[in-house]
């Protein structure tokens, strides 16, 4: 029976590019995909277009390339990545720059465009399109002026397109994660796309995989201390045969860990309800999976349900919502807990004396609450150190700056022993996250597959 | 009967979608996973982030993961990119509710 192996790539923008070039090299894959955009990344990139035009993809992309496109042209790999974000083409024009400056030749470069809809947003309004969030049914009228970036989710449509006109490297934007995974099975096994049960196999697959190191071994909450080299970890690679099962593993070599274990983890990542996970290209059905141990560093997946896919696509648009002002300093034993909470207090009148308005303050103590925040228990023993954080909600990036201001004389006037002042903290724009459904077909006539030779 | 932390006996993984974040709880045997079932309710996950989760708690049930999802809605202040809270992503949901202590004996 044909098989097809998938390596992962990359799980977020600013991953490392050490495990895609190891399963490149020795892998024995045909595919390597790369997930690089998270729900915020692309607020980051749409600043950087404001800034340049030309920018607003992931720029980690140059190195993806420059480390890779030897193997493509080596062992004909091919490379499949969203990282276009919210400029495409100039992760394209960027693409091809650095293939010509490797010499290599004979490349095609195709490019999916269409998923960003924010020049669509008035027309849909005009058409009577609701745009209400998807989860609690507001209007949208509320954060209308203050939209940054509105993209759609694409499904693997244009991508295995891209593929059957033989592209060597497809560069998207929003498209779903697990789409890049599934495309490629979709090309190759000819998979119809009414063949749900194979596809939620696919999405499945790609859901395990996009996440990178989390599926083998990263990120762990059980036995942690055992899993080997996470300094070489192994980024996971799928063997999938044609009806759709398919093992789980990684390169030879290479440190991590692939068992039912670290594997069942990444299953549920960032679902919510296990039997109905609904992409664009299928409606996935978790709760019959399978996990089989096939061996060291293998486990083999089976029981994915699919039904229908759904009618709409899902719209994220990122909107400005105030700026974050914060500043962090540490203080030494003894008594590390009540000088953080002195500090604190201090910082506060005078946040009060200079008349900084904010919406939203909160204060935590690093070692000691800033991540279990509530939940905290109180320290047994004297604490070595503590860090204190302030952080405020404002509605301009001038009143957020002046917090900062207030933190470097509490090393002369403050409790004693400070240590640790991070500087001034640059402000940072805050965004709200607006989700809402659309009808699948107007976001996809837009959609295009461009692919360019070199 | 035995009074015994999470942390001991399962694993948890959490993770964030805009406001929301879900944590998959798992279970290491059958014989556990029927405790939790009884002992580890949306009710009790709710009450357990008291302060932390200010919309409702669901559950869903995956037996044949020995595991179950808890999606808790209001978890992150705004959401990753809009809160002022440091596990702005909610990457540590999962540990801070490996806290929590189950009667395991009672159960037979």
């Amino acid at each position: 029976m044909k098989k097809i192996r998938i390596g992962a790539g990359q799980g977020f923008y600013g991953d490392s590019i050490m495990p895609a070039i190891e399963t490149a090299k020795r892998g024995g894959v045909q595919y390597i995909c790369f997930d690089c955009l998270a729900e915020l990344t692309l607020a980051i990139l749409q600043k950087d277009r404001n800034k340049d035009p030309s920018k607003g993809y992931a720029k980690d992309i140059s190195t993806t390339m420059r480390e890779l496109l030897p193997y493509v042209k080596e062992k004909g790999l091919k490379i499949l990545t969203n990282a276009g974000g919210m400029n495409p083409l100039g992760a394209q024009q960027e693409t091809l720059r650095i293939a010509a400056e490797l010499g290599i030749e004979g490349l095609k470069v195709a490019v999916v465009t269409g998923d960003d809809v924010i020049d669509k947003l008035q027309d849909w309004d005009r058409q009577g399109i609701p745009l209400n969030h998807m989860e609690d049914g507001r209007s949208i009228e509320s954060i209308r002026d203050h939209i940054v970036f509105a993209n759609a989710y694409v499904g693997m449509g244009p991508i295995v397109k891209a593929l059957q006109q033989e592209a060597d490297i497809v560069i998207t934007g929003r498209t779903t994660d697990s789409a890049l995974f599934l495309a490629p099975l979709v090309y190759e096994f000819g998979w119809q796309p009414d063949d749900w049960g194979r596809l939620a196999q696919g999405i499945l697959m790609g859901h395990l995989m996009e996440c990178s190191g989390q599926a083998a071994g990263g990120n762990f909450s059980g036995d942690w201390q055992s899993v080997e080299d996470l300094h070489n970890i192994g980024f996971p690679v799928a063997e999938v045969q044609e009806d759709g099962e398919f093992v789980l593993t990684k390169t030879e070599g290479t440190g991590g860990l692939v068992s039912v274990d670290t594997v069942k983890e990444q299953l549920l990542y960032e679902i919510h309800d296990p039997s109905s996970y609904t992409t664009p290209d299928v409606v996935l059905d978790v709760s019959e999976v399978q996990l089989q141990d096939a061996g060291a560093n293998q486990v083999r997946v089976t029981g994915a349900r699919g039904s229908q896919r759904p009618d709409t696509l899902k719209v994220v648009m990122g909107y400005s919502d105030g700026w974050l002002g914060q500043g962090i300093c540490g203080y030494s034993w003894p008594d590390a807990l009540a000088k953080v909470k002195a500090a604190d207090r201090i910082i506060r009148k005078q946040i009060e004396r200079i008349g900084l308005q904010y919406e939203e303050i909160r204060t935590d103590y690093l070692g000691y609450n800033s991540l279990h925040g509530p939940l905290a228990t109180e320290p047994a023993d004297d604490l070595n150190e503590v860090y204190l954080r302030i952080a405020v909600r404002t509605r301009s990036k001038t009143q957020a700056e002046k917090l900062g201001r207030l933190f470097p004389p509490l090393m002369l006037s403050g409790p004693p022993a400070l240590g640790g002042f991070l500087g001034m903290m640059k402000p940072r724009e805050l965004l709200g996250m607006w989700s809402c459904l659309v009808p699948r077909e107007i976001v996809e006539d837009g959609l295009q597959v461009t692919v360019a030779e070199v | 009967m035995a009074r015994v932390q999470l942390r001991h006996i399962a694993q948890a993984r959490s993770g964030d979608k805009g406001n929301t974040v879900n944590i998959a709880l798992f279970a290491p045997t059958t014989e556990i996973y029927d405790v939790f079932l009884k002992e580890v309710t949306a009710e009790r996950v709710k009450e357990h982030f008291t302060g932390m989760v200010e919309g409702e708690v669901t559950r869903y049930l995956v037996p044949n993961l020995k595991a179950m999802n808890f999606v808790c809605r209001g978890a992150l202040g705004g959401g990753g990119s809009r809160t002022l809270r440091v596990d702005n992503l909610g990457k540590c949901y999962g540990s801070n509710l490996m806290r929590m202590e189950i009667e395991l004996g009672r159960h037979g």
